[in-house]
């Protein structure tokens, strides 16, 4: 295999792979810094921040080093080649490079949103200078809180490393950023009046290595080591997008896209980046209720899940009973609610709720006249839920076929239910008062969901369930994808996740694991065979 | 020592020299009538023998640079003009383009001819107003001559060639900072490689050469490789990396001199000669103090070293960057280096495209500390610390993009290593060359 040395440690790459000097070093587990550099991003080798020696082991085993130092991203490698990061010479280089960017930089780090996770900071501390011998005024230039409805700009904070006006041109394509004025007057900038505010903009605040390019929507409402992090997956459109869901207190402040080749790449949307916020609304269910003609009888989980489950099997043994169950259940709570029911009658309808979908299919990047340009680099799907391919292999599993909501409501106005067993979800809605009133002609109707709905209006049981972010389990993405979702924090109230509900009305012992869920519907369920044993990780795996 | 008979600007004294009436008169465009009855690889190596070196100021050889381009490619190839001359003190294109327009024309269709070129652009510095009507008026002709457009001198050449003005920035005299204007973008110079005979204008193999460079193309294939081998020095035997420095070459003369002229002389002429044979010496009878041998970029040369011969390698053995563009500015013993130092460096921060950090940051923080020094405010660390700026913002062979940092930071390197004793002397007197009013403003 090729071998290129780093530090003199021996790193081997693929015949095929075409790696650069950073990417190298990485896979030995030295870090080259740098600024300008994004694997998804064009080479533009210009924040010389990632300034390397390079050489070449001859044959005989001598290295003949080159005089000049080289930008390692800019730079492939190539068999036997020699890249010293760590010299005197580089060492001075990064050096002199951080005193730049620190020159006219306001080293505002008590009040800037980055601190804690900027690459200014990390990489001063570790290869910078520990004073500035600037003696003169620093450049001042104001802040641009006009780049975009969801972005502002501290432009002093800028290192000019211009990702984000690559990221508008090559991955939106729709180049609203620009780099104004020349030397050290140049600055991040809109054209007047046409700010960055395409479906993408947010991507720019995690592209920007330091401080200057900020979320309006984050601004100055957590410190960034306060927060813990849960992988997840973003549970707005099919494309579902690895993410972090960053907390502090069981508060969620902020989603970041999680980097995944399998799944998305390097980003994500606004629509999903900013479209968590009901998961703190005021209006969330945090209370499970049991209802006796229309009166609120209880609030305790204790009385509530019994009662549900003491209804639902004397439904079973009067009649048929249904179950609707969301695209934005997981693979596991599916599995947990589909087979409890059969568990209780064989007389049993299964459909699943309506799926919103909304437009086209909305494909990046696009050209000035908002046309999409092959190739295609980033997706926001048209499915506008999480998991419709996952929950319909269990139906399918159970019930050969997947029926819509409408069918099984149709059935329910003529009586045909003792029971049924609705799960939402879909922080939109997903019942209107039409569909709703064929509840009326049910007994016992139980709703599993995050926000009250006509639905749960009339349900004898509502059970308050959690959001993507208070759940484990696995969504099935529009590919086909399995990717796993971490709790990151608890649900609002009384709340608690559907996977523990649904445990806990199967009677199941113990606690909810949503691995051992897993497991035992990999067992069952031949589409998900691929569950059985694999671990699903941080990238997921294709089914 | 004979007076040397000038070959490039020979015709400019005469009345109307830039018409193409009189240009035919003088034999003009015979030589492309050779060229183009020649391989286009003939000619690539005629001027490759002739040992023709770039005069933008880099100093690669011409030829080389042709043979560089892509075998058999289908095309189209482009060749950039590089007129964009903005180098201080440097005025040798403006001259040859205002004068003699057909001379560069004919050698931009030699070179065409030779890199299988169907379309020249020429990068005209926006500040040459003149040079660009007389230019379009010369192109006018051209096609009406049939010497540009479709079927050349009935050989069946295709050429056009198209005039574009800048719009006034330094950074467009690089190469691909050119290219990049060209082709409609922000002059960012280009990571390289791709060198443009790769990829170039348009993504397709470029060749760009200076004015100068495509005028002396005319007369090698006009008088032969000898003669221009004829003139100038030959490489050093001891320096295997000397090319040697053949040729004719323009001189700029400007600053403290009787008689600021441009001069066509073989490579090779001491500075000496060149300032007071030429340039009638030094104004109001003082002394030389430093002389910059070819555009500021290049570094001073200190009064002790006015004996350095101006050729592609002289500059570089007494610690200069290199011949540049040959434009020799004299600064007489009156003036402080301190404020010829700001004024390099000021030029420098405001031209620096703010691409790579070194340079975006390393220009504008020498300048300011110059600016502070001639507040009266300086320390004599402050000389060590230009040093160091100046050093890690320029290693040749250089930690940025271009070599615009190379540039800025060789006249520093220079001037706090040959003029130290003046920087200290400055800064210890805690003078100001500025006016109170002008310090005043400074402090705020």
């Amino acid at each position: 295999m090729p071998t290129v040395y780093v530090n003199n440690q021996p790193v081997e790459f693929g015949a095929e792979e075409r790696l650069n000097c950073v990417q190298a070093a990485q896979r030995a587990g030295v870090e080259i810094p740098h600024y300008c550099w994004h694997r998804a991003l064009s080479v533009v080798a210009s924040c010389r921040m990632c300034l390397v020696e390079v050489g070449q082991k001859k044959p005989d085993g001598a290295i003949a080093m080159q005089p000049k130092l080289i930008p390692g991203c800019q730079t492939p490698v190539t068999d036997g080649m020699v890249i010293v990061s760590d010299s005197d010479k580089v060492k001075a280089a990064q050096k002199a490079t951080l005193e730049y960017l620190l020159l006219d930089h306001p080293l505002d780090c008590p009040t800037c949103d980055q601190a804690g996770e900027c690459y200014l900071q990390d990489y001063s501390f570790r290869y910078g200078r520990g004073y500035s011998r600037l003696q003169e005024p620093k450049e001042q230039p104001p802040d641009k809180t006009y780049i975009g409805d969801q972005i502002t700009l501290f432009t002093d904070r800028c290192i000019l490393c211009s990702r984000c006006v690559r990221f508008t041109r090559e991955i939106s394509g729709t180049a609203e950023l620009q780099i104004i004025n020349r030397g050290n007057h140049a600055e991040i900038d809109i054209f007047p009046d046409e700010p960055c505010n395409n479906k993408l903009a947010g991507n720019v605040v995690d592209l920007c290595p330091v401080g200057a390019l900020c979320s309006k929507d984050f601004l100055y409402k957590q410190r960034v080591w306060w927060l813990k992090t849960a992988n997840s997956v973003c549970p707005n459109c099919s494309t579902g997008c690895s993410i972090f869901v960053d907390e502090c207190e069981d508060r969620v402040y902020r989603l970041r896209p999680r980097y995944n080749p399998r799944a998305q790449g390097d980003f994500m949307c606004d629509e999903g980046r900013f479209g968590w916020k009901y998961v703190h609304g005021d209006e969330r269910l945090h209370l499970p209720v049991q209802r006796d003609g229309g009166a609120a009888v209880s609030h305790d989980w204790d009385v509530v899940l019994p009662a549900a489950r003491t209804a639902l099997a004397e439904a079973a043994k009067r009649g048929e009973i249904a179950a609707v169950l969301s695209p934005w259940m997981t693979l596991e709570e599916a599995y947990l609610l589909v087979s409890y029911l059969k568990s209780l009658t064989s007389k049993l309808s299964l459909a699943v709720a309506p799926v919103r979908t909304v437009g086209e299919d909305d494909k990046y990047p696009k050209d000035v006249h908002g046309r999409t340009m092959e190739p295609t680099k980033f997706t926001i799907r048209a499915e506008k839920c999480p998991n419709r391919r996952g929950v319909e292999m269990i139906l399918q599993h159970f019930a050969g076929s997947v029926m819509p909501m409408g069918d099984v409501l149709g059935r329910a106005s003529s009586g045909a239910f003792t029971a049924m067993y609705l799960v939402g979800g879909d922080p939109q809605g997903w019942i209107n008062e039409v569909q709703a009133a064929a509840l009326d002609k049910v007994n016992t109707v139980i709703v599993q969901d995050i926000l009250p709905s006509p639905a749960s209006q009339r349900a004898k049981v509502v059970l308050a369930g959690g959001s993507f972010a208070e759940r484990e389990g696995t969504f099935v993405n529009h590919a086909g994808l399995a990717q796993s979702i971490h709790r990151a924090i608890r649900s609002p109230g009384e709340g608690r996740p559907d996977g523990r509900i649904l445990w806990d009305l199967a009677e199941r012992r113990g606690l909810f694991s949503a691995a051992a869920v897993r497991r035992e519907m990999a067992d069952q369920v031949p589409a998900l065979k691929p569950l059985l044993d694999a671990e699903l990780g941080e990238l997921g795996i294709k089914l | 020592m004979p007076r040397f008979e000038p070959v490039l600007l020979k015709r400019i004294d005469k009345p109307n020299s830039a018409a193409l009436a009189g240009y035919r008169a003088d034999g003009g465009y015979t030589a492309l009538k050779k060229a183009l009855a020649m391989a286009p690889d003939d000619v690539t190596n005629l001027v490759k023998d002739s040992g023709l070196r770039g005069r933008g100021g880099a100093g690669f050889s011409a030829g080389a640079k042709w043979s560089f381009l892509p075998k058999n490619h289908p095309g189209p190839i482009y060749l950039c003009v590089n007129a964009d001359e903005s180098e201080p003190g440097t005025f040798n294109n403006r001259i040859l383009m205002e004068q003699d327009p057909h001379q560069l024309l004919e050698g931009i269709a030699i070179a065409c001819h030779a890199i299988r070129s169907n379309a020249a652009y020429i990068y005209l510095r926006y500040e040459y107003g003149r040079s660009y009507r007389v230019l379009d008026a010369a192109i006018k002709e051209c096609y009406a001559a049939g010497l540009l457009g479709e079927n050349i001198l009935g050989t069946g050449f295709k050429l056009d060639v198209r005039l574009h003005r800048g719009a006034g920035a330094y950074i467009c005299g690089e190469e691909t900072g050119l290219i990049e204007s060209l082709e409609g973008k922000r002059a960012w110079p280009r990571i390289k490689p791709p060198y443009p005979a790769i990829e170039g204008l348009f993504r397709k193999p470029t060749i760009v050469n200076n004015v100068e460079t495509l005028c002396c193309v005319t007369h090698i294939l006009t008088r032969g490789v000898e003669w221009f081998k004829s003139m100038g020095v030959p490489p050093d035997p001891n320096n295997k990396r000397d090319q040697g420095s053949y040729g004719p070459k323009l001189y700029c003369i400007s600053g403290h001199v009787n008689k600021p002229c441009c001069v066509e002389l073989p490579l090779g002429v001491m500075a000496r000669e060149l300032i007071d044979v030429h340039g009638g010496g030094v104004w109001k009878g003082r002394k030389a103090k430093a002389v910059v041998p070819g555009g500021i970029s290049m570094g001073f040369l200190s009064a002790n070293e006015l004996d350095t011969k101006l050729d592609f390698e002289g500059p570089g053995k007494v610690g200069c960057l290199g011949l540049g563009t040959a434009a020799v500015v004299v600064i007489d013993d009156q003036t402080s280096m301190v404020d010829v130092l700001y004024n390099c460096c000021r030029f420098m921060s405001h031209e620096s495209c703010g691409q790579c950090t070194p340079c975006r940051e390393g220009t504008a923080w020498m300048t300011k500390i110059l600016e502070r020094i001639r507040t009266g405010r300086g320390k004599l660390e402050d000389i060590d610390l230009l040093y160091e700026v100046a050093n890690s913002m320029g290693i040749i062979p250089g930690t940025t993009i271009c070599g615009l940092a190379d540039g800025a930071a060789w006249p520093v390197k220079n001037a706090v290593t040959k003029f130290r004793g003046e920087f200290e002397e400055y800064i210890r007197s805690g003078r100001s060359s500025i006016t109170p009013a002008q310090q005043l403003m400074a402090a705020h």
